[in-house]
């Protein structure tokens, strides 16, 4: 099972990636840890003309503080975020969900740009950045921008990234020890999440983001609206699903998910991290 | 677009348990069908094709991937170790040695995988007990063994390897 065939460039720089994103359009796909695009390839769901590697991009692989927040460079991978003890003081939510990534084999591979980029509902990461109110940071030829998360996600593995951008970065907001709960509930642990809910608390509330509860990661907006409000924990994780519209597949009906979406919330409002 | 595609090729270079070679290849072919079929080092199964099962697992500066899942033209330059180059003149790796001892292997197929994972997860000090090597291994699938061999078999390495270093 091999991908069609496609012509090879590797990019030595972001500008350089740019400049073949904008020789080639809509044909060429970036390619960083390649383990949600080689397999959707393999399948033939996607068959790129071009692909543009980033692996020899260097200076994309970082995890510094910068003022208030730490700055993740695109192609860190899941097992750097995994074992940086810095990130484990700073932002433990987003470290914790890059340890329930796949397995090992993956996270060596992995990038957190290719997670977030890729936009899938059912990546855990998202949902991390989600709850932590992050920033996507993306260069184009007119220079950079900042999106925040909740404008990046627009539909199924549809995101706000122009099709000559690069994602470069993402940040997040220290969080220190302020509390934090993730939960991934699947049959198999190396399954994706059948549903996901990632927690964090902050300033007279909390953020809340949903895993595989809808077309892309998603905002408990109303939960959040009722943490802001102090409700009790337990009323809380009764609105997990208010804003979601969750599928039904082999794994589970949306009924299930939405009663899954209301008892991991409770679990992550308690400070659980599911392994 | 046919015009970049054709007769595309590309040379990727590549160090392969200490050996330099050098294969001219077309940029959609996979790094395990790369070290199978040009190579011949056919130690490296494969199983699913799916990034699912662990059999191709091998060792890419030292850690473990799966390579159905990874292209040989993003390893250009980079050192593969695949369970041929685990050995050394003295015989045996400790992991090798210890999946004998052990008996953490029936019909053999995942064994090559299984070892290489082992060989990267020991090496990133993740063998600390059973619970974490279960976690560890759980990207490698064994349709023989019920797994209790194989996890007996990589914390006793683990043991092995830290006296050695001791
Ligand atoms: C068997 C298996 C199980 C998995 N399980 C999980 C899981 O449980 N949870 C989970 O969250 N993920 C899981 N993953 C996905 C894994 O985390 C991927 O590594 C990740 O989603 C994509 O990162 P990548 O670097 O491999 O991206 P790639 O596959 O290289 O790219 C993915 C997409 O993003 C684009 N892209 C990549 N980098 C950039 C960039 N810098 N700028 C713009 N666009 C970019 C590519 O063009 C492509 O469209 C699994 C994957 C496999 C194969
Ligand atoms: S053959 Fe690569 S994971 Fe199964
Ligand atoms: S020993 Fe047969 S599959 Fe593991």
């Amino acid at each position: 099972m091999i991908p069609a065939a496609f012509a090879y460039r590797r990019a030595e720089s972001v500008a350089e990636a740019i400049e073949l994103l904008a020789e080639y359009g809509d044909e060429a796909k970036l390619l960083a840890g390649g383990h949600s695009l080689l397999p959707i390839m393999k399948f033939r769901l996607a068959a790129p003309s071009v692909v543009i590697d980033l692996g020899g991009v260097g200076g994309l692989d970082y995890i510094r503080a910068d003022g208030d927040e730490i700055a993740i460079g695109a192609l860190t991978r899941h097992v750097d975020l995994e074992t940086s003890a810095e990130l484990g003081a700073a932002v433990p939510l987003l470290r914790h969900a890059a340890s329930v990534v796949g397995d090992c084999q993956i996270r060596h591979r992995g990038t957190i740009g290719g997670s977030v980029a890729h936009g899938d509902p059912a990546a855990d990461l998202p949902s991390a950045l989600m709850a932590l109110r992050g920033t996507v940071v993306v260069e184009g030829p007119s220079g950079r921008r900042e999106i925040p998360i909740d404008d990046f996600y627009l539909g199924f593995l549809e995101t706000a990234l122009g099709p000559d951008e690069v994602l470069v970065e993402v940040r997040v907001p220290r969080r220190g020890d302020r509390p934090w709960g993730f939960q991934k509930f699947r049959r198999r642990s190396i399954d994706w999440a059948i549903v996901g809910v990632a927690y964090q608390s902050e300033d007279g509330g909390g953020g809340i983001g949903l895993v595989n509860m809808g077309p892309t990661t998603l905002r408990a907006a109303t939960a959040e609206a009722a943490l802001r409000g102090a409700a009790a924990p337990d009323d809380v994780a009764q609105l997990a699903d208010a804003d979601a519209d969750p599928i039904g597949d082999a794994s589970a009906t949306p009924e299930y998910r939405r009663h899954l979406a209301r008892v991991l919330l409770a679990r992550a409002l308690a400070g659980g991290a599911s392994t | 677009m046919t015009d970049v595609l054709a007769g595309h090729t590309v040379t990727v270079s590549l160090t392969v348990n200490g050996t330099a070679h050098e294969v001219e290849i077309e940029p959609r072919e996979l790094l395990v069908t790369v070290l199978r079929e040009r190579l011949r080092l056919t130690g490296t199964n494969i199983g699913c094709e799916t990034t699912s099962c662990g059999a191709c697992t091998v060792l890419l500066d030292g850690r473990s991937v799966k390579s159905c899942t990874v292209l040989a033209v993003q390893v250009h330059g980079r050192d593969i170790t695949t369970i041929e180059g685990l050995a050394g003149p003295d015989g045996l790796h400790p992991v090798q040695e210890a999946f004998r001892r052990c008996h953490g292997l029936q019909c053999g197929f995942c064994t090559p995988g299984m070892v290489m994972a082992a060989v990267s997860l020991i090496d990133e000090g993740r063998a600390t007990d059973e619970k974490s090597v279960r976690l560890a291994l759980k990207g490698n699938l064994c349709r023989c063994t019920g797994y209790h061999n194989i996890v007996q078999s990589v914390l006793s390495a683990a043991e092995v390897m830290k006296e050695a270093d001791a």
